[in-house]
Formats: C-alpha cells, structure tokens, sequence
C-alpha cells in the first residue's frame, strides 16, 4: 500500500468547528430585509375532488402579501422520469393524500401566515380512499391517479436462470411473507428555504441534499434557462434520502411568491408537516421463497415484492429497481426471479431512505436463509460461508464485483467473543432471555441514477499556495467534505487546512447529482483526485522548467517540492504556487477533473448490470435481552465487520455505520407510522420513536480491508451497508433469545408478548 | 396583547427587551436576538434542538415562554467558547467527531454542559441519562458519548 500523508488517518471534520460553536448556518438560520414568510395550507382529506378554493378571506387579512392555489402554476408537473410527471406544486383538481397541499399564502411574518392558510376555504368531494396496497390492486378499487388502472404505479420483472428448476433440486424449499414498516428518515431539520427573485433570475438557500435537482425543476416550473437559477447550499442538518433529494410545494410557492412581490420569501415546515407529508420508507410486503440443498448451498430464490408507493411516483422507479437487482449478492446466487409492484394508495408519498430498496429484500432474503439452516441444523456462520461470494465475481444479473471482504467479515464475527460466548452468556436471568443474531449485506456505492450523474470537481490554485475547491457533492452531514479535501491535500501534498472547499452554488460549482445512493466519496472522491492532479501536473511543468528534469521526476509533499532521489533541490509548495502564477503574464492554474465510474451501459428495465460502480460487505452481530413477560428487548452490544473497501477517513467510517445501525435498530425495533385510513395518528417525536442515548447499544467496529479497483484510494460505500445489515441481526437475535422468528417490522414489545403467550402463532409475525 | 419589559442576561450580556407575552424563549433567542445556533427542531419539547441553559439547568426552549426569562441568566452555544478558545467539551466534540449533520449538536453540547458542571465524572450510564433529551438520528450517540467522555477528562486535568 503506498504511504498517504492524509488518506486513511483519523482526521477530524473540518466542519467541526462551524458546528460545535453555532456558527453554522442552515436554510432557517438565513433571512433578509423586506423578507416575506409562506405558509402551506394543506387537505384534510386523503382523497377529494378540489370543486373550489376561496381565498378571499385569507387576502383580506392584514399582513397577508399574496395567496396561491393549484392553477397558478399552470399546469406544470414533475417527477423523476419524463413519464411519470405526476406531481403539482399545489393540487389542482384533486388531492390523493392527508396533507397534500392545495393553497399557500404569504405574509409579512410567520404567524400571519398561519392566520391567513386557516382562513383558506376549500369546497371537496369526498371520494372513497384506498390505503392498503393489496386491496389497491384489486379490480374495482378506487384509483388514485384515473389513468392508472389497478393503482399500478410502476412493476419490474427480472427473471435470471431458472428459479423452477433451481427448487426442484433443492432438498428444501421455504415461502415465507415479510413485511417492512413505515419509517421516517428522521432529520431534525425541517425543510426551509429563502427564495429571492430579481433581474439575474432565482436565489434560493434550500435544506437540499441534492442541490441540483430543484435546480432543474426550479428552472422548468418557472421557465428559466439554467443559468438563472442560482441554488446556494447552506448547512444541510441531515438527509437520508427522499424529502431532501426532492423538490417541495414550499420551495415552488417562495419563489413563485417572491416572483409576485419583489420579496425574498421564507418557509420552514414544522415537524408535524415533515411527519405527516413529507417523503417516507415504503412499506413492502416479500413474499419470499428460496431453496437449498441438504448442505446450505442456496439453488433459487423467487421474490415477490409489493410496495405501498403512496400517492405519487417521486423516486419510486428506482427504489423497486434496487429491491431486485442487487439480490444476487452477497451470496451465490444461480437462479433468481423477481417481481415488484409499486401501487398507488391515498397514503402520503414513499421514496428513498438511506440502504434504499435493498433493505426490504435482503431483511426477507436473510432471515429465511436462517430459518431454512436452521431446520437443515447448519450454523448461521456455516451456511454464510457456504453461500458467500468472493471477488472476482460476476452475479446471474451481470453484477461485477471486483473486491470482497464479506469472507474475511463473517470469519472476524466467527471469532468474537460475542458470537463464541452466545451459549455461555445466555443468564437468562429472572425473565430476561439472551440472545445474539448474525446478518451480512451487501450495498451499492457510486449509485448510477438513469439521466445526470455527472460529478465534477474543479481545484483553483491561489498564489499564496492555498486552494479553492468547487465541487457540486453535498455534505449532508456524512462527513464527506473532510474525505474530498484530504484527497485534494494529499494528491498536493499539502495541509487539510489550506484546501478551502465551498458551499455548492449552481452557479459556480461543476453540476453533481448530490448525496444519495453512496456516491460522493466515490464519484465526488475521485473528481476531486484528477481535478488536483491536473493541478499537479501544471505546477510540475513549471518546476521541471526551473530544475531541468521531467515532471514526472518532481515530487510533492509535506508542503514541498523536491525532485525525486535529490530531496535536497527542493522548495515550499507556496513558493512554486507565487511562481507558476506570476509566470508569463500571470498565468491561472485551474485543476479540472470528473468521474469516469461507472459508465457502462444498464439495462435499468431488465435489471442487467451494475447500478452502482463497486459494493460493500458488511456483516453484523447484535447481542439482545428480550424480557419475556412484556417482550420488551434492550440491544446489548453490536459488532459490524464492514468492508468499505479503504476507509479514506477512518473516524467518518465508524461514525457513518454506527449512525446507520442505530437508525436500522429503530426501524427494526421502534420505529412505525401508525395509520388511520390516511391519517397519520403519531406524527410528532413523541410517539414516533426514534432512538434515544439510553437506548443504544455499545458498537464496535472493524474495518475489514478489500480495496477496489473502482474507488479513489480503493474506497467503496459506507454506511447503508449497516442500516441493512441491522435489522436481520436484529430479528435473528431476538429469535435466538426467544425461539420465534419475526417477519414483520418493527418487532414491537407487544407482537413479543403476544408471541410468546401463543397468540397470533399462526401469523405472519 | 401588551408587550412587557424583561431583564434578563445572556451569554454574559445584559438586556433588557420588550415582548411580546405569547413569545418563547426560543424565540427571543432566535428571533430577537439573533443567535441562531441554537436549533428548532421540532417545536414540541421532544428533540432537544433548542436547548439552552437557564438558571444553571437546561431547558427546551420552545417550550419555555420568553416570560420567565426575566431576571434569569441564559446560557446559549454562542456564550461558551471564550473568544476564539473553544470550551473544552467544544474541543472534545471537533476532536471525537461528536456531531455530523450539526443541527442537533448545539443543544447536544449545552445538555452536556451541564451534565459536567452537576458530575465531572460521569459514567457512561450518567453520560447516556445527561443527554436522553437530545435526539441525534446522524451519530449513534457513539461518537457522542466519546466526545463527553473526553471532556469530562480534559475539564478535570485543568482543575
């Protein structure tokens, strides 16, 4: 491995200081002079006609600057892909879920906007809801969108080998139902924007984790070329996923009012409105079946999925494409069918969370392989071993995957003490049973999204030697701005302090598809690395001019330039920046670079190919205490063997899978919107629980090394690969401790107890 | 409503300000006074965002009405570096990358702030007690209890 000076050292965040001191600033913290705030007002039903709107109570309010319904934006929708536009800022004709919005008002400050979306007056017609996504199916069903017959949002078929013939060899095969829950992302920002429109077109701060999708939809609604649209990214407090890669009825209706007015408008959501609205996890049903020889050895699996997709399309595609085309790992896989069904409902809309897609199929997938080892008397660790992949490997789907440390992780947890005292620790005091369960996962890094995925990077030199860097990738909080400017600091061998990286502004930084799908340390990672060697390279052409010997011969390092073998001919980086840009007539050294990753084709309607440029293994332990009598269970401790390929940043690493462990802990044990006919009844912290301090496990955790040929340094994903290896640890630990296995989530105190006291035996639990 | 005149000293710094009744704490601090590194996240008490210390104990600040700010001594993030030296849980929390997002982290430090000035040595369990009203969905709290930890050491070795 070469030597790095900053690559793979336990560098802290260069965001810690602005944030440990307050003085970072997110979309709420921003305001101007003459600022107007907007306010959303939203149905009350789950599926109405909208007959008519009347505002004129709300514009007669004091205060009250201007007031918008559906029609105002002309007719103008968006969504992910050109054909399924289905979205309107405001509702039009039509509401298909509880809180969809149907007016905004704006007003000199907040308050009056609460007054004035009260004093909104909306006739509707109430038309029977559907809320379950089977029944939705059925013929007859009320449609939620008229054109969609049997609510059928979007299906995928991948059909590889032959599954039948794979469970006639098999010695036994199993079907089982599972079912995911309905899970928030669960930032603590709400979503806020300012928005100003003046001569030079849109401003806008918004809490995106994709700056650049609202960029374009910003310039499509309001049709403006590009480069009017100006999207400045302030502190983002947490993503995940979903609401903050999309664009929001708050952010059409500020610039929409700042349009009308000459005023910069600002909305910020409450909590409620980010429970009960925004984006969430789908809900999915698996009904699994798999077969396997006599020894473990997996010959078929056939999954069908059906996804409550609410009641638009959002990024829906796309998370029913990742249920099914990564399936084939991280175990042989020789034959596979699968079938998905994303249907509409009158539920409020599901798209992507964090271990987007995959979570739902490899929870199924997982916790049947051991059910079906355990009935065969194989070890969960054996029947792993047996199954597992090791790279080179080519999946039945055309997944490649060229380094794997999934082996090496399943051996580690072998050898814990966690896993080799599970007998011995099992106290199984009073009415505590002990349990410990094993997972492994695989996860895609360097997502390919279809359309835009373009990631640049661009590296100014100052003549002092320091660096402005402009890259268009988010830092949503996972810490990747640290990891791009240790990359830029070590390819010139300079100090992290003296590469500055900037906010994303559409109107300066290279155009990047954001935080999603564990692609900026990847595609951002390696943008970075040519932008810097470019850098390089122009700088060594200079110091080869001044020493006489090739460029290839001059090295950078430690804040110097030296010519290889000859330390002694050297001098500071900062004096060759002074140089090379007084030269000539004053020359601008500018580093441009940009992923190449990934660009093969995929066959996005088969399932063929790779979605994403290169895959993490991660496997897990989670040690429980399930209370028998209120079947309340307390995580113990984890351990997660992660292969991220090199940690870039070691400390980012940890934090990044711990957090995603927790938040996979939740959805497992937890977390659950409950609904009613549309409503959602628990839309507030309080009675949607996510983690607290005194709920988490310790967590250990160990980088298992595997680098990748496709990554900057050898780097892969962090992170998704541990809120997906979460939840089978979770569920096998709790079975492990109280002899029943789980296959609905969250695995909630009172199905324990219920279980236990042999109810609902019979039922999918 | 009439606005009512309060006194109050914050981050050190006297005021005195006219408010309006129905105003919060967090409010006044965000609002009126600028300081914006103290968080709204959910507006309902539940997530901790907006935690500040008053009278020497934390308190969720939009919960608190502005009110009972009179003759009382607020403690925001703002106050506590002292100049460009950072305070030693700050430190702490920048060295054991104890926050990622940022957004929780202001009310984070100030819950564990005073948890130290109560207990210069608490265990994990008192650790893990001193922060369960600050949601963090980013960390784990992993981080987080190290970060504490840390600092409990560093503001002792200083004594």
């Amino acid at each position: 491995m070469a030597e790095y000076s900053t690559i793979g050292k336990r560098v802290p965040r260069i965001d810690g200081r602005i944030k440990v001191t307050g003085d970072a600033k997110y979309a709420a913290d921003y305001e101007m002079p003459g600022m107007l705030w907007c306010k959303i007002a939203r149905s009350p039903h789950p599926h109405a006609k909208i007959l008519d709107i009347d505002t004129s109570r709300a514009e007669k309010l004091p205060g009250v600057k201007g007031v918008l319904i559906g029609k105002d934006f002309g007719g103008w929708k968006w969504g992910w892909m050109p054909k399924t536009r289905d979205e309107s800022p405001l509702a039009v004709d039509k509401v298909r879920y509880l809180g969809e919005a149907v007016a905004a008002v704006a007003a000199v400050d907040e308050d009056t906007t609460e007054e004035a979306a009260g004093l909104i007056s909306v006739e509707y017609e109430i038309l029977p809801g559907v809320f379950d996504s089977k029944e939705a199916m059925k013929d007859g069903a009320p449609q939620v969108h008229e054109h969609v017959k049997n609510n059928l949002s979007w299906d995928f078929h991948m059909d590889f080998g032959d599954v039948e013939k794979g469970f006639r060899e098999a010695d036994l095969v199993h079907e089982d139902r599972f079912e995911t829950g309905r899970a928030i992302t669960g930032y603590l920002e709400p979503p806020a924007a300012v928005a100003l429109w003046d001569s030079s077109g849109i401003t806008i701060w918004p809490a995106k984790q994709s700056p650049y999708f609202i960029y374009r939809h910003l310039a499509a609604c309001f049709n403006l070329p590009l480069n009017k649209v100006r999207v400045i990214q302030p502190f983002i407090g947490g993503g995940f996923g979903g609401t903050k890669n999309d664009s929001l009825a708050g952010d059409f209706c500020s610039v929409m009012f700042s349009k009308m007015t000459g005023r910069p408008v600002k909305f910020i959501y409450s909590m409620e409105e980010v429970l009960r609205t925004c984006r969430r996890r789908h809900n999915m049903i698996v009904y699994n079946k798999m077969g396997m020889k006599r020894d473990g050895i997996i010959t078929a699996m056939q999954s069908r999925v059906i996804a409550d997709g609410g009641a638009y399309t959002a990024i829906g595609p796309l998370t029913m494409y990742l249920t099914g085309c990564i399936s084939t790992l991280p175990y042989k896989l020789p034959n596979f069918k699968h079938d998905i069904y994303r249907i509409f409902t009158n539920n409020p809309i599901s798209a992507a969370m964090r271990g987007h897609g995959v979570t739902h199929t490899r929870f199924a997938a997982e916790i049947q392989m051991e059910i079906m080892a355990e009935e065969l008397g194989i070890d969960p660790v054996e029947v792993r071993l047996r199954n597992a992949i090791t790279a080179p490997h080519e999946t039945i789907n055309k997944v490649t995957v060229h380094s794997c440390g999934l082996v090496d992780g399943i051996k580690t947890l072998s050898e814990h003490p966690v896993w080799k005292g599970k007998d011995k620790n099992r106290k199984n005091v009073d009415q505590i049973s002990h349990g410990v369960g094993l997972s492994s996962s695989a996860y895609l890094g360097g997502a390919r999204q279809r359309g835009h995925q373009s990631c640049g990077a661009v590296v100014r030199l100052c003549e002092d030697g320091t660096i402005d860097y402009l890259t268009g990738a988010t830092d949503c909080g996972q810490g990747s701005d640290t990891v791009l400017v240790q990359i830029v600091a070590e390819e010139l061998g300079i100090r992290i302090e003296d590469v500055d990286i900037k906010r994303v502004d559409t109107a300066y930084t290279p155009c990047d598809a954001g935080s999603y799908g564990s692609r900026v340390t990847v595609l951002a990672g390696e943008a970075a690395r040519k932008a810097a060697l470019d850098v390089r390279r122009q700088l060594a052409d200079v110091a080869s001019g001044i020493w006489n010997v090739g460029p290839e011969d001059i090295v950078f390092r430690a804040g110097n330039i030296y010519v290889k073998d000859s330390p002694d001919i050297k001098m500071p980086f900062k004096k060759l920046a002074q140089i090379a840009c007084y030269s000539g007539a004053g020359a601008v050294i500018i580093g441009r670079g940009y992923s190449g990753y990934g660009i093969e084709e995929l066959d996005f309607d088969k399932g063929v190919g790779n979605a994403g440029t290169s895959y993490s293994f991660t496997s897990q332990l989670t040690e429980v205490d399930v209370d028998m009598e209120t079947g309340f269970v307390k995580c113990g401790r984890m351990v997660i063997a992660h292969d991220c390929g090199r940690p870039l940043n070691p400390v980012n690493v940890e934090a990044q899978s711990q957090g995603a462990a927790i938040q996979g802990m939740g959805q497992s044990i937890y977390e659950r919107f409950v609904m009613d006919k549309g409503n959602t009844l628990n839309s507030n912290l309080a009675d949607y629980k996510i983690p607290l301090s005194t709920d988490v496990p310790d967590i250990e955790f160990i980088d298992i090394i595997a680098e990748d040929p496709n990554g900057p340094y050898g780097a892969k994903e962090a992170s998704e690969g541990a809120i997906v290896s979460s939840p089978p640890s979770i569920v096998s630990a709790i079975h492990d401790a109280t002899g029943v296995w789980f296959k609905k989530l969250p695995v909630t105190p009172e199905k324990i107890a219920m279980a236990l006291k042999g109810k609902n035996k019979n039922e999918s639990l | 409503m009439e606005k009512k005149k309060i006194r109050f000293t914050i981050n050190g710094k006297r005021c005195e300000m006219e408010i309006k009744p129905w105003q919060t704490l967090l409010e006044l601090i965000r609002e009126d006074l600028k300081l914006t590194g103290t968080k709204e996240g959910c507006g309902e008490g539940e997530c901790g965002s907006c935690t500040v210390i008053m009278g020497g104990r934390t308190v969720n600040s939009c919960l608190v009405p502005a009110m009972e700010a009179d003759k009382q001594e607020i403690l925001t993030i703002e106050g506590l570096s002292k100049g460009d030296k950072l305070h030693p849980i700050q430190e702490a929390f920048v060295e054991h990358s104890g926050m990622q997002c940022g957004f929780c982290t202001s009310g984070m430090i100030m819950s564990a702030k005073a948890l130290l000035d109560e207990n210069t040595d608490p265990s994990r369990e008192e650790i893990r007690e001193g922060i369960s009203g600050n949601l963090c969905r980013c960390t784990g709290y992993a981080k987080i209890f190290e970060s504490i930890s840390a600092a409990a050491h560093a503001m002792k070795g200083e004594k």
